[in-house]
Formats: structure tokens, C-alpha cells, sequence
């Protein structure tokens, strides 16, 4: 048994190219018990073949992985493991009980089939053909078999891809109830909502390496921004002067500025008396905002700055 | 959090694994009669039409139909065992779920042993129904060790079968299994003289028939009724075999080009 505090997995300097594409370079994390990460990053970004690479599915090109001091796709990684897969789908013709059945004996020491059901939301539904579920509770079955075996660690990939609005909520619901008994949670996501709203730490990946990593705060607060836009007869000069931290840009008549507290900022601008007409706010999307800190992070401009020179 | 030992899968823990397994494969493949039914009618009526139908004006009443009942035994008992493997299994590629089994502790030996047992019982089931056929409308006479020989031959004549399959669902998508399984199980039949005795052949088309491993089951369950074409058992045994290891070989190749990315 390990200490408390040693981590449960360990990734270091990973990299993993298939050909001349990099798809996952330099990557370094951990994870530590009764912690949940996210993986944040944009379709491509390489969360996926980190997964596979944790999972034993690929070898690295290069770094080290540990996975509960084992190499990744070892017997012992994987009995305290369990794994909810991008691609995996369910076979028809049999209850969600027998598929269940069929998991927990998988593991040495597995949960019973009633307290998996009852955590992934699905009782009443046992008996019930996997066909006749609907999505959200097809993908909650899949979560119910990754939870099934009692594993110390579960990692989801993309969990709630495709599933709508209050699906999604009853997902998260079903991954919160999981880290309040203690099992670290490793997950895949390209919302920064979702990962904000379940995780302890975010690593975001962008074109394979890691950009950003720290609690949800701070990620937001470096990429939840929003984006300012106006028409002023005021120059440029003078507004940045006014909200220095938000790099003001000229788009055509219209003056951008990109803002992590939009409600100050623009209290700011009315209070010096800038005349502001056709104001949009909008939220920037996640790859503009990995764009954005992918730029922050090589302490380089903007690449829109030259525009307004 | 307590401490949980951490130990290989026993045997015992491997056989319950194999059990549940194989539980959950029979449920899914009988919940579906669709395939169940033709399966099974396919080679009795095959038989039917050829073995008893059409010679029952030959001569020497009897052994038509007990040759036939043999190849016709080969002929049903490697359908499930091809379609099982290759049309299964290139589902479960497929969908992904072979992947996630894959991750698991799933041990590969349960999943493989269950599949085969499903298999074997649909083999098992065309067996019994054929020799009951031929037994009572066919009037064939064999010793009791010759209807057990045949039948251990044949149901155990499947695991080359098996491994083909395996290399076809591991190979090609779960919408072309079918297609490519009919391809090779259809006229591999054909050519093996499972439909038609070997010896109605030209003597080119005989020699070819050797490379086809149903031929060498079909010859296998001839010899055990005196009605092979003379060639050593064991020569014919020893071609499974080597069927087998050549196509388990190649499946464990195609093997680790399975991950879940699509």
C-alpha cells in the first residue's frame, strides 16, 4: 500500500509521435489520490493518446509513465483501475445487469452490482435490454462498468460527449458522488465548464503539449475571458491607457479588448467617459483562448497585434 | 481505504471469469433466433436435400447417407465456429468494447475459451440433430465408438476454424465480416467435398481440395467410417494443427493494432 501522498500516477516528459505528427510532447503530470484532473484541450490536442499512453494501449517515444508504481498495462495497474473509453460502445441484446455481472467479475474485488447502479443513476433501469436505453443512460452504464471493480483511479475520456444539457448535469452528478467516496478521477473534456465544475486541478493541452495547469480559478481566470467590442471615437491609445491589462486591438472600425472581468472593465471605460456605441460581449471560444495562453506562455504579443500598427 | 491485496488471477478466479463470460455470450447469441435458426436448419436441410432426398435411389441404401451425414457434420459444425470468431469478434473491434474488455483485467483466455464453447455447443447441436437425421431417416449404422469418434472429431475440428475466424474479425470491419466469412465458408465447402463426395471430382480438383483445412476435417471424420480417401489420419490431423498455429500467429499480430482510436 502506498503513502497518501505519493502520487497514483506519474507521467514524465512523455512524448509520443506517430510519423512526423507529435501528439503528445514534453507532457509531465501527476495524480494523486482522492484527486480529481481534468484534462482540458481542444479536439486533437492529445488528451486521447495521453489516455492510451496511461492505459498501455501505446508506448510512449519517449518519458516515463508509472501507474501505481506499475508500468502502464500491468495486471496490478490494471485491478485498481477503471477505464470509460472515447470510442466504446455496448452490446445489445443484454441487461444492464448481466453487462454489469459480466465487469464485476473482471475484478478481485468489485463492488456489487446494486451500489454501482445506484451510483451511476440507474436503478430501475437493471433489468432493461442495453438497447432500449437512451444515450445518457447507455453512457452512464459505461461509467457504471468503469466504477464497478471498486478502482482507485477512473479515467474518463470524454465522458459526456454528445449527451445534451441536463444528461450532462445528471453525469456530473454521478462523477461528484464518486470523488466524495474517495477515487481519484482522471477526465477528458473539451468544456472548460466541465471541468470547472468537477475537477481539483486542470491541465490544459494544446497541439500536444501542456499550457496551462493549476486549480479551476486560475484556468478560468486565464481563459474564461470575454471579448469587448465597440465602436468609439476615442483612440486607442487613450483606452488602453484606461484598461491597460486588456491589450486593446482595432478590428476595422470596431475596438476589441479581451477581458477576464468584463463588468469592471467596462465600469471602468464609462467612469473615464469613453463613448462607447454597438457594444457586443462575447464569450471567446476555447481554442482562441488557448490561443491566448499558448502566446502568454512564449511571452510573445498577440499575433492580432501587428494589425493595429 | 483498506489495504487490498493485489495477486494475480488465480485459476479458480479465471474460471468463474470464463463461466460469467461464457454465460453472457450464450444469452446474447440464443436471444437472437434470427441467427440461431438458420444456423441450425441450414446444414439438416443441406443433408436432407442431398444426403437423403436425391439418394435414396442409389444403391447401396445407408452409406450415401453416411458419408454425407460426416461431411455435412464438418459442414455445420465449422459455420458457427467461423461466424462466431469472425463476425463477433469484428463487432466487438468494432464497437470498441474489445478495447475496454482489453483494459480491464478481463483475462484474454476466458474471452477466447467462452467464445470457443459457444461455438463448440452450436457445433454440438447440428451434430446431434444431423446424426439423429441420419440415424433414423437415413438408416445409418455405425459402431457406438464410430458415432463418438466422429463426434469428438468433428467438435474439436472446429478450433482451426476458430482461429481463421479470429484472424478474419480481427482483420476487416464487423460490415464486411459477414461477406468475407460466407466467401471463404462457402466455397472452401464446396471445394473440401463437404456437399459433394470428393472422389465426384476431377482428380485436379481432388489434389486442390488439400489445401483446404475442411477438407482435412471432412477426410478426419471419413476415416473413423472407412470412407476416407486413404491418406493417414494424423497427416490430416497435423494440417489442422498447423492451420491453426499459422492463423493464431497472424491474429496475434493484427492483435496489437487494436487500440481506441478511430
Amino acid at each position: 500500500m502506498q503513502a497518501n501522498h505519493s502520487p497514483l500516477v506519474k507521467v514524465n516528459a512523455v512524448a509520443k509521435r506517430f510519423g512526423d505528427v507529435s501528439a503528445v510532447d514534453d507532457l509531465s503530470m501527476t495524480i494523486h489520490p482522492n484527486e480529481v484532473v481534468a484534462l482540458l484541450g481542444e479536439n486533437g490536442a492529445g488528451k486521447t493518446t495521453t489516455i492510451s499512453i496511461l492505459l498501455g494501449q501505446q508506448i510512449p517515444t519517449s518519458g516515463e509513465v508509472s501507474i501505481f508504481g506499475h508500468a502502464p498495462g500491468h495486471w496490478a495497474a490494471k485491478q485498481q483501475l477503471g477505464v470509460m473509453l472515447q470510442s466504446a460502445a455496448l452490446p445489445d441484446n443484454v441487461t444492464v445487469k448481466e453487462q454489469l455481472r459480466l465487469f464485476a467479475s473482471y475484478y478481485p474485488n468489485s463492488i456489487s452490482v446494486k451500489e454501482a447502479v445506484e451510483t451511476a443513476m440507474l436503478t430501475q433501469l437493471e433489468r432493461r435490454k442495453i438497447q432500449t436505453l437512451s444515450g445518457g443512460q447507455k453512457q452512464r452504464l459505461l461509467f457504471a462498468m468503469a466504477i464497478i471493480g471498486n478502482p482507485k483511479l477512473v479515467i474518463l475520456d470524454e465522458p459526456t460527449v454528445g449527451l445534451d444539457a441536463s444528461a450532462r448535469r445528471e453525469f456530473w452528478k454521478c462523477i461528484r458522488s464518486l470523488a466524495e467516496n474517495g477515487t481519484s478521477v482522471l477526465l477528458t473534456t473539451h468544456y472548460l465548464e466541465e471541468a470547472d465544475a468537477l475537477s481539483d486541478r486542470i491541465v490544459v493541452m494544446s497541439h500536444g503539449k501542456k499550457v496551462a495547469e493549476g486549480v479551476p480559478a486560475e484556468i478560468k481566470a486565464k481563459l474564461g475571458g470575454k471579448r469587448i467590442r465597440f465602436r468609439t471615437q476615442d483612440s486607442l491609445a487613450i483606452i488602453a491607457a484606461v484598461v491597460p491589462e486588456c491589450e486593446p486591438q482595432l478590428r476595422g472600425d470596431y475596438t476589441e479588448i479581451f477581458s477576464t472581468s468584463p463588468e469592471s472593465h467596462l465600469h471602468a471605460l464609462f467612469t473615464a467617459g469613453i463613448g462607447i456605441q454597438d457594444l457586443t460581449l462575447t464569450g471567446i471560444s476555447l481554442e482562441d483562448a488557448f490561443l491566448q495562453l499558448t502566446h502568454a506562455n512564449l511571452n510573445t504579443q498577440p499575433i492580432n497585434k501587428d494589425l493595429t500598427a | 481505504m483498506s489495504a487490498l491485496p493485489l495477486t494475480p488471477l488465480t485459476l479458480q478466479q479465471r474460471w468463474s471469469i470464463f463461466v460469467v463470460e461464457a454465460q453472457t455470450e450464450l444469452l446474447k447469441t440464443f436471444r437472437t433466433p434470427a441467427f440461431v435458426i438458420p444456423s441450425l436448419l441450414f446444414p439438416i436441410m443441406f443433408y436432407v436435400f442431398f444426403g437423403l432426398l436425391f439418394n435414396s435411389a442409389g444403391s447401396q441404401a445407408g452409406n450415401a447417407a453416411k458419408y454425407l451425414m460426416a461431411t455435412y457434420a464438418v459442414f455445420g459444425a465449422i459455420g458457427p465456429a467461423l461466424f462466431s470468431f469472425g463476425v463477433d469478434v469484428a463487432t466487438d473491434k468494432d464497437k470498441g468494447i474489445l478495447s475496454l474488455k482489453l483494459v480491464s483485467p478481463m483475462p484474454l483466455s476466458s474471452y477466447f475459451a467462452a467464445r470457443i464453447l459457444v461455438a463448440m455447443i452450436f457445433a454440438l447441436m447440428i451434430i446431434m440433430s444431423l446424426f439423429a437425421v441420419g440415424a433414423i431417416f437415413g438408416d445409418v449404422t455405425m459402431t457406438r465408438v464410430q458415432w463418438g469418434a466422429t463426434l469428438i472429431a468433428v467438435l474439436f475440428g472446429t478450433l482451426p476454424f476458430c482461429a481463421i475466424g479470429l484472424f478474419i474479425g480481427l482483420s476487416v470491419s464487423g460490415k464486411a465480416a459477414p461477406a468475407i466469412v460466407n466467401l471463404i465458408y462457402l466455397p472452401m465447402a464446396f471445394l473440401s467435398g463437404l456437399w459433394v463426395p470428393i472422389h465426384l471430382f476431377s482428380s485436379s480438383m481432388e489434389t486442390l481440395a488439400n489445401v483446404f483445412p475442411a477438407y482435412h476435417l471432412a477426410q478426419l471424420a471419413l476415416g473413423i467410417q472407412g470412407n476416407s480417401v486413404g491418406t493417414a489420419w494424423y497427416l490430416h490431423a497435423a494440417a489442422l494443427l498447423g492451420y491453426t498455429i499459422i492463423f493464431l500467429a497472424l491474429s496475434a499480430r493484427q492483435f496489437k493494432r487494436i487500440d481506441n482510436r478511430r
